[in-house]
């Protein structure tokens, strides 16, 4: 008797555990909720008031949580396991959008989605449904100090070429114990930095590529225009702030703070690193400007900006019907009546008709080279094959940044183009 | 006494056994099958049968991560016991200061392992860079090393206590026999005190070995498995193809490794513990 009794004790302690675990209620299945898995955490306060100010006036809840730098994916996949799953997330162009194709509600039919002025802005899936839309056009080129430039004797207007660029870059480093600064900031390969070069640089020879072929990717990238990326890397690590065997271990933060103290013209760099640099105790706008990434390819007088996107918007199909239907309002609010908040607090230029003048003066710049025919651009990393492959093209970088011989740069050169092959064959199975 | 307890057993027992059920067992059966499987979320996985183990396996990567981690953990587990055990010999000698002492070898413990790794870079880079070598993600040879004097460094002193207790424990009046036998310290050493303290060397080499295999935080923040995977273990291989690699495929080889892992772990374990435990002697 005492053991059954023993027995049900223990069960009835074992389903006092289990019940504390469930039953939260079912109020909101009527209206629907929004739950936004943020990528941006530079962004979390602005998207939460925005979602504040989009559930005042609707009434529908909207939570925004944001996943720490670099955790995006790994959050992603624990937040989609759950019951309370992300109903809107984020990839970061078609080779992130392969993890998640399967999750991804179709736009096709959305009214944000009639708003968007491009198709540039979209990724498909294999049967041609809109899988993700974009929302945000950022751009990035070589952030420079006009202050520093003047006082070496040059102006941007100098610089319209790679060769001047080059010529410029290597006149003040012959100068820089008279002048007191270098002309780029230190090229970091620490990770929270590589990316700028092994993914944003890396950008401008397939671009180059691309263009060269009439193409718009490949699973076979060739050495076209690898001797340029060779040059200009060659041109920021031997013309930077520190010696180029320092690389490996310089961050991101490293960079940004000598240009911030006035040690380097040059600081390759996009869009959104306009509140890092402007503002109380750092520049004034006036003293920025950001010129195009050269390397000696095509017109380049009328060569524009880097500007794409990596931002895309995915709607959860798993979700419930209102939720679906409460996140597509919601994302038809942030383009259509919150356009001027995304303009001002957020900064975003967004690719929508609805689109209203961005506050960040290189978005602004971008639209003015546009503006005056200049031809931007486009991102086309998006297409490159994987990590493991910028990985790859990162580390035989910053081994030939610290030994700079021909036999490393052939390294760099196989794990481009090689690496690119395998990468690709992998992704096929 | 016997009785009530008999009784009354799974009133106590069963509540940490359906947590153990809920927090161990039954994830671990999930991952199991999901190993079997290609999923991107655990709730939404399909079968695949056995092709997972198949790619782990022929997985290049995985294997020169694992010969790397064999060679760390060898050559840690003899530094980090050695050391352990001579500091555990000095301060059980009643010098002056001995609690001082162990607290401070102790110490490095209770810092975690990601913040750890960060110093030891800086540390580390800058020794390289003024010697003149490329930096820590450029070279595989101070990578290991780098690898070996942080573990050591950490975890000497756990061991130095688990040791000085085993020393203390030996009986004195064995040593003073040995003595008056006409031993010398070193003979004492060999022949009492080390088949003395033998629980604790199988202790302490189940805890060096498991750990060396096992290393994760260290290896991320120190190396990060630069340049191109050449110092990365197991772990963090197994880490990188989840969720580094884009594509579906590559959870479930992900997760197909950890299991090997898994088995390669413990019988690497029991077959260290079967071997000293053989060496114990009964006092």
């Amino acid at each position: 008797m005492k053991k059954a009794l023993a027995i049900l004790l223990a069960l009835i302690m074992v389903f006092g555990l289990v019940g504390c675990g469930g039953g939260s209620g079912d109020a909101e299945t009527e209206t629907g909720s929004v739950y936004f898995l943020n990528f941006k955490p530079e962004q979390d306060q602005q998207w939460k008031d925005l979602a504040a100010a989009y559930t005042e006036a609707t009434g529908v809840e909207v939570t925004v949580v944001t996943a720490a730098s670099g955790e995006y994916e790994t959050t992603l996949m624990a937040e989609m396991g759950k019951d309370e799953a992300p109903t809107l997330f984020q990839v970061n162009g078609p080779n992130g959008l392969k993890n998640w194709v399967d999750y991804c509600y179709d736009l096709s039919g959305s009214e944000i989605y009639s708003h968007l002025n491009s198709d540039d802005y979209i990724l498909k899936n294999e049967a041609g449904e809109v899988s993700a839309i974009s929302y945000v056009i950022e751009s990035y080129g070589i952030i420079t100090n006009k202050t520093l430039l003047a006082e070496a004797g040059y102006s941007v207007e100098d610089i319209t070429s790679f060769a001047d660029l080059k010529a410029v870059a290597e006149d003040i480093t012959a100068r820089s114990a008279e002048l007191g600064f270098s002309a780029f900031s230190s090229a970091g390969m620490d990770s929270s930095s590589d990316w700028r070069f092994k993914t944003h640089l890396a950008n401008l020879p397939i671009w180059a590529e691309y263009q060269a072929n009439g193409i718009n990717t490949t699973t076979e990238i060739k050495d076209e225009y690898l001797d340029n990326y060779r040059a200009m890397w060659d041109l920021y690590i031997n013309n930077g702030t520190c010696a180029p065997a320092e690389l490996s271990a310089k961050t991101g933060d490293d960079s940004r703070n000598e240009f911030l103290a006035g040690e380097a013209v040059f600081f390759q760099n996009g869009s959104w690193e306009y509140g890092n640099l402007v503002g109380e105790g750092k520049f004034a706008e006036e003293d920025l400007t950001m010129i195009p990434i050269y390397i000696g390819y095509g017109d380049e007088a009328n060569q524009g900006l880097c500007t794409g996107t990596e931002n895309y918007w995915c709607v959860n199909k798993e979700a419930s019907e209102a939720d679906i239907e409460a996140t597509l309002a919601f994302i038809n609010y942030c383009v259509t009546d919150a356009a001027e908040t995304m303009a001002s607090s957020l900064g975003f230029v967004i690719p929508y008709d609805t689109a209203a003048e961005s506050s960040n003066m290189f978005v602004k710049l971008d639209g003015e080279m546009l503006a005056a025919g200049k031809k931007p651009v486009s991102w086309n990393f998006t297409t490159m094959p994987s990590e493991e492959w910028k990985n790859g093209v990162g580390t035989a970088l910053t081994a030939y940044a610290a030994d700079q011989t021909d036999a490393n740069w052939d390294a760099v050169v196989k794990a481009f183009v090689e690496g690119w092959a395998t990468e690709y064959a992998l992704l096929a199975e | 006494m016997e009785k009530a307890l008999k009784k009354w057993f799974p009133v106590f027992v069963l509540p940490t056994f359906a947590a153990f059920i809920i927090g161990f067992i039954w994830p671990f059966i999930q991952g199991l099958y999901l190993s079997l499987c290609r999923f991107t979320t655990v709730k939404n996985a399909k079968f695949v049968g056995l092709e997972n183990y198949i790619k782990a396996i022929t997985d290049s990567t995985f294997g020169d991560s694992f010969w790397f981690t064999v060679s760390f953990a060898v050559v840690s587990t003899i530094v980090i016991n050695v050391l352990a055990f001579s500091v555990a010999l000095a301060l059980t000698r009643n010098i002056r200061g001995t609690n001082v002492f162990r607290t401070v070898f102790f110490m490095p413990n209770l810092i975690g392992g990601i913040v750890l790794g960060y110093i030891w870079q800086i540390l580390f880079n800058c020794v390289l860079s003024s010697l003149g070598e490329p930096l820590l993600s450029l070279n595989t040879t101070a990578g290991y090393w780098g690898l070996i004097i942080l573990m050591a460094w950490q975890q000497v002193g756990y061991m130095m206590i688990i040791y000085v207790a085993g020393l203390q424990n030996v009986p004195p009046e064995l040593v003073e026999a040995a003595e008056i036998d006409g031993a010398n310290p070193l003979q004492t050493l060999f022949k009492v005190k080390l088949p003395m303290v033998m629980p604790s060397i199988t202790i302490c080499l189940f805890l060096t070995i498991t750990n060396s295999f096992k290393l994760f935080d260290q290896n991320l923040a120190l190396t990060a498995g630069e340049p191109a995977h050449a110092t990365e273990m197991l772990a963090l291989n197994i880490y990188n193809t989840f969720y580094a690699r884009s594509g579906p495929q590559w959870k479930g080889i992900g997760q197909a490794k950890a299991v090997i892992f898994f088995v390669l772990v413990v019988c690497i374990a029991l077959s260290q513990l079967r071997a000293t435990r053989s060496k114990e002697v009964q006092q």
